[in-house]
């Protein structure tokens, strides 16, 4: 592992080229075939198009209703989010500032909750939903994301407060600043890092996610981007010059939040994972 | 030691001297500071409590009670039914049984395939090479995707992309039935949990290499040791930390796969590829039994919970050795 770019590196280099390559390849099908006729599709699938057609892409956009539904997807996941970061920074600061029994006995219950698996409680959870008007809504759907999300929003903040100094905010009492104004003027600010590592998290789980709002979003006006492509693949099963274009619709929105927040996507998983 | 964080501190009480005189006035005022404080204490806690109560604790604990119900979602009656959905699920479910038992072979072929892949890239890409930024990047992208879309990307893949490979090369590897067949299709959705979920590992597995010393790898080149022997003698135990939290991190997504088996077989053929997640979906939402679709949740739930107690165990002990 010396500083001179050896032989040996460059066949490693090879190497790992090709296993690159191997990850793309699915890609390359889906991309490629997604801008030819249907029937170049069945007779050439692992050649180039012949000719670039954007057809499909314009289809399969109309019959999606993208607009709408990555709106939907957009306004859950953003709505999501920042009841998330508001009510479960407000919650961890309180939790670890306050010294009591109680305070520990609701963060262990948030924390030891993570672990019971969606499918446990998702039955249940229709019913309950279902009498309190948070089904067919995309605000109820958001309040569900906050009880799911809180249990790891809250860890994460609730490790990072920890190492925060108290004597900043006995200073800004002492001058006259409310707790709520104390906390949002002074902690919150500090809490940055850790506010965009559970952003990211969050955000790829709440927009990837498909079963929960399968089963709270019955209604196709409310549909988002996973449920919207599920049901069109239900439809136009065997057309791949739609499917595939559809799928590539909704890669496209996840492919650009990724270049644009690739150093904070890495950072989050490591920092998240690790806990 | 804590005492300058204790609530009763801040604000006006922390400027008074620390044994006050009990008068009747700081008795309470003492009193009406307890009341603001539990106050602002619902203030920030409550509203994120009351969520996780109405969608996470209610049901959590009503399912418990419907899995020894005959519950069917639709009629208002609930008749207690004891562990019958429990003797039935042991004794007469086949496809609960199969069900149970294919999740744990896939989630053990997983957990191994993923794990290996995946310290495997990240031991390439940690080499001095000139395309390592571009490489984690590309090994990285199918974890962003969620498991719904990548099993509607395979499904063309393994539908027409394997038969048109197999046709120009002629290996029969790509000549299988793959989606048709109950042996290859498990393969498949493995196939595609590997591609999903190695570069995610790869990621924390390239944490833990940057964080072992060069001085200890060269000092051992030095004294002669081979790359092999670099790896499995100083590499390998100075992650193996990272091993142990990878491993638990593959057990319990393993374990719970739901979309990729939704979006690539659903089930088939003939529901021999049906693991347990989608198994309890399909009993409560098609076959609209909810009584034993909770029981079977609430077996679910303890096997999930059982691996999460070893692991946090397990880590706490590893901790406190090292």
């Amino acid at each position: 592992m010396g500083n001179k770019y050896t032989g040996k590196i460059f066949g490693v280099e090879i190497l790992s080229i090709i296993l690159g390559l191997i990850f793309l390849v699915p890609f390359y099908y889906v991309i490629s075939n997604s801008l030819k006729p249907f029937s170049e599709i069945l007779t050439s699938t692992s050649a180039l198009p012949k000719v670039l057609q954007f057809e499909n892409y314009v289809n399969a956009f109309e019959k999606l209703d993208f607009l709408k539904v990555f709106s939907n997807s957009l306004i859950i996941t953003v709505a999501s989010n920042i009841v998330l970061v508001v009510f479960c920074s407000m919650a961890a600061y309180m939790l670890v500032r306050t010294k009591k029994k109680i305070s520990n006995i609701i963060f262990m219950t948030f924390v030891a909750a993570m672990i019971i698996p969606f499918q446990s409680i998702m039955i249940p959870l229709i019913k309950t939903a279902g009498s309190l008007h948070l089904l067919n809504s995309i605000w109820g759907l958001v309040i569900m994301y906050l009880g799911f999300g809180s249990g790891m929003t809250i860890f994460l903040y609730h490790g990072f407060i920890k190492g925060i100094p108290v004597e900043l905010e006995e200073a800004a009492i002492i001058d006259g600043c409310s707790r709520f104004g104390v906390f949002w003027r002074i902690v919150f600010p500090l809490l940055k890092p850790i506010t965009v590592t559970t952003v990211i998290l969050n955000s790829l789980w709440i927009w990837n996610d498909f079963l929960l709002p399968s089963l709270v979003l019955q209604n196709p006006e409310l549909r988002t981007i996973p449920l919207a492509t599920f049901f069109f693949f239900g439809q136009y099963t065997k057309q791949w010059d739609l499917a595939l274009a559809a799928l590539m619709i909704g890669i496209v929105p996840l492919l650009i939040f990724f270049f644009a927040m690739q150093k904070h996507i890495i950072k989050g998983i490591t920092s998240g994972s690790i806990k | 030691m804590n005492s300058q964080n204790n609530i009763e501190k801040v604000g006006e009480a922390s400027l008074s001297p620390r044994k006050q005189i009990k008068t009747k006035e700081s008795i309470s005022s003492s009193r009406k500071k307890k009341w603001k404080d539990a106050g602002l204490f619902s203030l920030f806690v409550g509203p994120v409590f009351l969520a996780f109560a109405v969608i996470v604790l209610i049901p959590f604990f009503t399912g418990i009670y419907y899995s020894f119900t005959d519950w069917n979602g639709v009629t208002g009656n609930v008749k207690w039914v004891g562990l019958e959905n429990f003797k039935y699920l042991f004794t007469e479910d086949k496809q609960f049984q199969a069900s149970f038992l294919l999740t744990i072979k896939y989630t053990v072929i997983t957990i191994i395939l993923t794990n290996v892949i995946g310290f495997g890239l990240a031991l390439l890409v940690t080499q001095k090479l000139k395309t390592s930024n571009i490489l984690r990047t590309v090994f990285f992208m199918p974890n962003l995707l969620g498991g719904l879309l990548l099993g509607f990307i395979w499904q063309f893949i393994f539908v027409k992309g394997f038969a048109s490979i197999g046709q120009v090369t002629g290996i029969p590897f790509f000549n299988l039935a793959w989606l048709g067949d109950e042996h290859t299709a498990f393969w498949g959705i493995i196939i595609v949990s590997i591609w999903q979920g190695a570069g995610y590992i790869m990621i924390i597995y390239i944490a833990a290499l940057q964080n072992v010393p060069q001085e200890l790898i060269e000092a051992a080149k030095i004294d002669g040791a081979n790359r092999w022997k670099i790896l499995r003698h100083i590499t390998m135990p100075l992650v193996a930390p990272a091993v142990t939290i990878c491993l638990f991190l593959t057990i319990s997504s393993s374990f719970k796969v739901f979309d990729v088996n939704l979006s690539l077989t659903n089930g088939g053929p003939f529901k021999s590829t049906e693991m347990l997640a989608l198994n309890i979906y399909t009993e409560a939402f098609v076959n609209n039994r909810y009584g034993l679709g909770e029981a079977k949740a609430l077996i679910f739930f303890i096997v999930v919970a059982a691996i999460s107690i070893i692991q946090v165990t397990y880590n706490k002990k590893k901790e406190v050795e090292s």
